[in-house]
């Protein structure tokens, strides 16, 4: 399958995230959105380390090119749990002290 | 006592710097205070032996370098010429003088203000003898933190504002002249930051022209030059006195100072270019800061813009290009930091014990402290650079070297000559002559200490003025690096 | 180097410690101990400068330079600090040192109510001026004779200051130095101007070279230094500091504003002849700015009412003179007046300093009178005084003055003639001062004339050997007139001029000429003091209001109210405008302005900051997509 449909997919992905983040308010959603974005970045990161490393694999069989990708998308994913987690808590903290997880609330940072 | 003569570059800059540390861990005023005199005696011994060499045999045992941050070329090279022998000695003098005139029970938490004031000592006299750019940058940063707290805790009613108006001033020229040091550092393909590696640099006019003003700059803000200068007066009224003197002696010699090694050796071409504007430009702010001295009420900026006046003219003296002038600029440093430093510790002791710094107020102190009264004298005569003082000589070669440059621009500046006579002996009269009001009647004499230290500045006074000579003979290794690129 | 000039430094060397020890030791010294030191290390100074006189005297005597160290070698200068031995310098040595000890001695007694420390600081700063006095005479080059120019200006400032409890005082001392400044400036231009053309400061090596230089150069180093030799000298525009500068105590009037410090001018133009004869267009101004001086000053004179108001006008007018000598070309002339008036200018301060000391420092003639049987001597020294300066004979003035006036005839008859009105003014207000002092009823009050009393012999000691000197002191100088050969004088400072080629243009008079023109001139003095005493040697004589033009030459033409409206006061506006509109609003205004503006630029970006995570985000994806478009156009 050409690349080019994993990027369009991942672009979609991408967009759907970005969008769901600058318009919905529940912080819920917002992560959530964020973790398609991640995803969407994930997905790209195999799809081109698949096809690198077939262009590799064609010549030399023992070649490890485009594996470093795969790693990167462990770690991004290892990263979004960690942060999920303490995003998370914090939501959770935020919702008992103001019982909303709305972010428009969230503008006292600014003073 | 030294196991080795290329040990007094290290010592200068060890001495304050352990004593300033030292300093902090005291908690008793009177021992912070001796340890501070011992401590900036040592540094003053040091110089003095280091005077007995001559030039030849110095330089090749004074230029040491260390090894520091190696893998970005830089090495903590120290030099020690005659130049900054001068330039040290003045700083040792300036030191030792305040902290034996400043008493323990002056200021509140006495340690650390000694202990600040070292560390501006070890700062100043590291700028001095340093041949590594990111070392003078350093130093200068280092010379200057200590006196932003000194005056911002110790200082007058406004301290906050003045001192966030000269850090951020002065800051502001620093940072200019950093970027200027790593431009010059990555045309040597980041191998040294030595001044060495500087001078052999091929730059170009245009290459020269940016990094002068980036250099300069920082240099004018510093000494200060007109029109650069108004956080001056403001700094120095609202610093501690001890503090101002360390400023005015020493600290506005460093943007001098770094003309002359820095500035002028690197940048020739530039030089060259824009000497004429530039001096045009000092030339008024000389007759313009006498003008406003003239007007000043408080005796603290008066002062303030006399040494604006004084300063100005060493500079001009400088860029004018001519041999006779620098060596009388190279003179007049010492001379003005000896001068303003007397006229300061003048301020000082009356300030002290009548808590007045207005002219108006003052009066007939002539009569209830004669010996005051003499040595304001002598140190207004200094000031106003009468023959027989110190300042005479300086100025009047510094006058010939403009005179050489251009006879206009010499008659012009020549008119702070007249306005210094007026404002200073405006202030003699004011504070000294005339009736003695209720506070001057009861202003009691200076004690043995201070005649001591007056006596001492005088006699460098009339010393310099009958027999400069030696001075001269100091200053004849210092000249080479400053002035070769302008003669051929 | 032989004789006594190897220990020629010792002449200004003894005053110096003197002042040394009187300044230092004033609190311990006791005042007669003061008193012995600072008039004996003067007398000590006066007779070494016999020897040297002796020596200098000599026949076929070359001047001799005494080296003493390097002032300022360096850079290409080369100044060195020594002492010239010569026929000019030895004539001042003793015209300084000699009525220096006459003064110091006269001090002893009038100074005597100052307590011992004040009396001390006194003496020391006597013998400060004596000092720097003797080394500008004695310098051998510009720089040196520019030390003692300054410090002739530092020691007038300290002594007019002396009672520096009254303000006036002191402001009539800082008005002398920052004249004298003024004057410095110029000197100061003119030595670096010399230095640049020369190479070279000292007398030798600037003589010689003169030949070789423009003239147009040459004029502007002498009116240069003329410049400095009105601010010492007192001459238009710079004069106004002398008659102000009488505020010091009366021997300093007489040593420094009247015998000494203000003839350095003179000595510095005769001195420099060499290059002034080059310089036709700077004598021309020397001479014009001499004889309108000694005119101005004449006519102010003619109406001051304080003593030594009057004697310190006549002093700006004889050194108006002098100038008019050295502007003609007699510097003999010149110099010879300088001597000549030393004597009689001392003596007739130091009478006026008797008469002030039996008043009790009442100084206004109109309120004295009649003093001639209570002050016998006194009056008798300060008649020959008169005399003197009126120019009778043979009174010293007579024979300088007449000299003066004969030159200023052979350059122009306008010189002449001016010189003689001021020469008859200066007879009539000196009589006028005289009568209304010593002759008349007494218009003080009867406290004041009870207490009238001659003054101690350590003040008439002086006053009787300067009257003795104004007497016969003109003897050295006797025209062809009347002796071939009489003017010894002449002959003595004939080295000093033999660069000076004496040019006999104009018309030359023949003697039975020159006689009959003496004669009119010496009949119209004794005219112009017969006015004076029908004016003024009347009993019951008052002070009258004076017509406009009275009133004018009361104010002394208004200079000083000119001066202040055209200098002192813009001066002072521009350093208050200065100070407080362009420093602190302009100059300073910019600063805080930039912090100002860092200030509320900050405050408008915050606004950007509203907290709202979604605006980041936007604001973030919106960042990114420009970057990306860029990216894509521009390949950064």
């Amino acid at each position: 399958m050409p690349i080019n449909y994993y990027i369009f997919l991942s672009i979609c992905l991408f967009s759907i995230g970005i969008i769901g983040v600058l318009t919905r308010r529940n912080a819920i959603i917002i992560f959530m959105c964020i973790e398609l974005m991640l995803n969407a970045v994930n997905l790209l990161l195999v799809a081109f380390s698949r096809m690198h490393h077939a262009a590799a694999y064609a010549v030399d069989n023992a070649s490890l090119v485009g594996a470093e990708a795969q790693i990167f998308v462990f770690f991004i994913m290892v990263v979004a749990a960690a942060e999920v987690t303490v995003g998370l808590a914090i939501i959770v903290m935020l919702y008992r002290n103001i019982h909303s997880v709305d972010i428009n609330f969230l503008n006292r940072l600014k003073h | 006592m030294f196991a080795a003569v290329d040990n007094f570059p290290a010592l200068l800059i060890w001495l304050p710097l352990i004593g300033g540390i030292l300093s902090f861990f005291l908690n008793d005023a009177k021992s912070a205070k001796s340890s501070a005199i011992i401590f900036s005696a040592s540094s003053l011994i040091v110089l003095l032996v280091s005077l007995n060499f001559t030039a030849k045999e110095f330089i090749a045992l004074n230029q040491v370098s260390y090894e520091w941050l190696t893998s970005i070329g830089s090495s903590f090279g120290l030099y020690l010429d005659g130049l900054t022998r001068t330039m040290a000695l003045l700083t040792a003098i300036v030191f030792f003088v305040v902290f034996i005139l400043v008493p323990a029970d002056q200021y509140k938490d006495a340690n650390r203000f000694y202990g600040l004031l070292l560390l501006a000592q070890c700062g100043l006299v590291g700028v001095f003898l340093a041949t590594d750019a990111l070392v003078f940058y350093l130093f200068w940063e280092l010379a200057l933190i200590p006196v932003y707290f000194l005056s911002s805790i110790w200082g007058g009613e406004k301290r906050i504002r003045a001192t966030f108006k000269f850090f951020i001033y002065t800051f502001i020229g620093s940072l200019l002249m950093l970027l200027a040091i790593l431009y010059m550092y990555n045309k040597t393909n980041a191998t040294s930051f030595g001044l060495g590696a500087f001078f052999n640099l091929k730059t170009t006019a245009d290459e020269q022209f940016w990094l002068f003003i980036a250099f300069f700059i920082a240099f004018a803000i510093k000494m200060p030059l007109f029109p650069l200068h108004t956080w001056q007066p403001e700094a120095y009224e609202q610093s501690p006195t001890p503090v101002t003197m360390v400023l005015s002696s020493v600290m506005v010699k460093m943007g001098l100072f770094g003309v002359l090694r820095w500035v002028m050796p690197l940048f020739p071409l530039a030089v060259k270019q824009l000497n004429t504007a530039i001096m045009v430009v000092i030339a008024i702010g000389i007759v313009y800061a006498s003008l406003v001295a003239i007007y000043q009420d408080n005796i603290k900026r008066l002062i303030a813009y006399s040494s604006i006046a004084h300063i100005g003219l060493m500079a001009l003296g400088m860029l004018t290009l001519k041999e006779v002038a620098v060596v009388g600029a190279l003179l007049q440093m010492f001379n003005h930091g000896i001068n303003i430093l007397a006229l300061w510790m003048i301020a000082y002791i009356i300030e002290k014990q009548t808590g007045i710094t207005s002219i108006s107020k003052l009066g007939g102190l002539a009569k209830s402290a004669p010996v005051l009264a003499i040595f304001m004298v002598i140190t207004a005569l200094a000031n106003v650079a009468l023959p027989l003082t110190n300042a005479f000589v300086g100025e009047f070669m510094i006058f010939n070297g403009i005179y050489q440059f251009n006879k206009f621009l010499a008659a012009f500046a020549g008119l702070s000559i007249i306005f210094s006579a007026v404002y200073t002996l405006n202030m003699i009269k004011n504070v000294f002559y005339g009736e003695a009001n209720s506070t001057t009647i009861q202003f009691s004499d200076i004690n043995k200490t201070q005649v001591l230290l007056f006596t001492v500045l005088t006699v460098l006074i009339f010393f310099v003025g009958f027999y400069p000579q030696p001075f001269f003979d100091l200053f004849s290794d210092a000249l080479g690096l400053v002035l070769t690129r302008y003669n051929s | 180097m032989n004789g006594m000039i190897k220990f020629g430094y010792l002449i200004p060397l003894l005053p110096l410690i003197g002042f040394l020890i009187n300044g230092l030791g004033r609190n311990i010294l006791s005042k007669k101990a003061v008193g012995i030191i600072g008039s004996g290390v003067l007398i000590a100074s006066f007779v070494c400068s016999l020897f040297i006189f002796n020596q200098v005297a000599a026949v076929g005597y070359k001047t001799q330079v005494l080296f003493l160290f390097n002032f300022i070698k360096t850079a290409g200068l080369d100044i060195p600090f020594s002492l010239q031995f010569d026929q000019l310098s030895a004539l001042f040595l003793l015209v300084i040192t000699g009525i220096g000890s006459l003064i110091h001695i006269y001090s002893t007694a009038y100074m005597h109510e100052e307590t011992a420390p004040h009396f001390a600081r006194y003496f020391a700063y006597l013998n400060l001026f004596v000092f720097f006095m003797l080394i500008l005479v004695l310098g051998s080059g510009y720089v040196t004779m520019f030390i003692g120019w300054e410090g002739v200006g530092l020691s007038s400032y300290l002594l007019i200051g002396f009672w520096f409890g009254n303000n006036n005082y002191n402001n009539a001392a800082k008005k002398a130095f920052v004249m004298n400044r003024i004057g410095d400036l110029g000197f100061l231009l003119a030595i670096f101007w010399m230095l640049s053309q020369f190479g070279s400061v000292t007398y030798t090596g600037v003589f010689e070279k003169a030949n070789t230089i423009p003239v147009s150069v040459l004029t502007g180093i002498t009116l240069l230094m003329f410049i400095g030799a009105m601010g010492k000298s007192a001459q238009i525009p710079l004069y106004t500091w002398l008659p102000d500068a009488m505020a010091g105590p009366t021997p300093v009037s007489a040593l420094i504003h009247a015998a000494t410090m203000v003839t350095a001018g003179i000595y510095m133009i005769a001195r420099s002849n060499a290059l002034f004869t080059l310089a036709p267009i700077s004598q021309n101004v020397v001479a014009i700015i001499g004889i309108s001086t000694a005119l101005l000053a004449a006519t102010i004179a003619l109406k001051q009412n304080d003593i030594k108001k009057v004697l310190a006008y006549s002093t700006v007018s004889q050194l108006g003179l002098m100038f008019l000598a050295l502007g003609v070309g007699a510097y003999t002339a010149g110099v010879f007046h300088v001597m000549t008036h030393a004597f009689f200018k001392a003596l007739l301060f130091l009478g006026a300093g008797s008469v002030i000391h039996a008043m009790h420092h009442e100084q206004d003639i109109y309120k004295m009178g009649g003093l001639k049987t209570k002050l016998p001597l006194t009056h008798f020294t300060f008649l020959i005084g008169c005399l003197a300066i009126a120019g009778i004979p043979p009174f010293a003035g007579f024979f300088s003055k007449d000299e003066i006036l004969t030159a200023a005839l052979n350059k122009s008859v306008v010189y002449y003639i001016l010189g003689v009105i001021t020469s008859l003014m200066t007879a009539f207000y000196m009589f006028r001062m005289y009568f209304l002092t010593f002759h008349g009823n007494f218009r003080g009050t009867d406290d004041q004339f009870s207490h009238v009393h001659e003054s101690p012999f350590a003040m008439t000691l002086p006053l009787i050997l300067l009257a003795a000197l104004s007497v016969i002191g003109g003897w050295v100088g006797i025209p062809a007139v009347f002796i071939e050969n009489g003017h010894l004088l002449a002959d003595f400072l004939e080295p000093i001029y033999a660069a000076v080629q004496h040019e006999s243009t104009g018309m030359h008079l023949s003697h039975s000429m020159e006689l009959i023109m003496m004669a009119v001139v010496v009949i119209l003095i004794i005219v112009s003091i017969l006015a004076a005493k029908s004016m003024f040697a009347k009993e019951g004589l008052k002070e009258e209001e004076s017509s406009t033009f009275g009133k004018m030459l009361e104010n002394k033409w208004y200079v000083d109210e000119l001066y202040n409206s055209i200098i002192v006061q813009p001066v002072n506006h521009i350093s208050s405008f200065f100070s407080r509109i362009i420093d602190t609003k302009i100059i300073d205004g910019a600063v805080n302005g930039v912090g100002k503006l860092i200030h509320f630029s900050a405050r408008q970006m915050r606004l950007l900051q509203s907290g709202q995570v979604g605006s980041y985000v936007l604001i973030m994806v919106i960042s990114i997509i420009i970057f990306f478009i860029f990216q894509m156009f521009w390949k950064i």
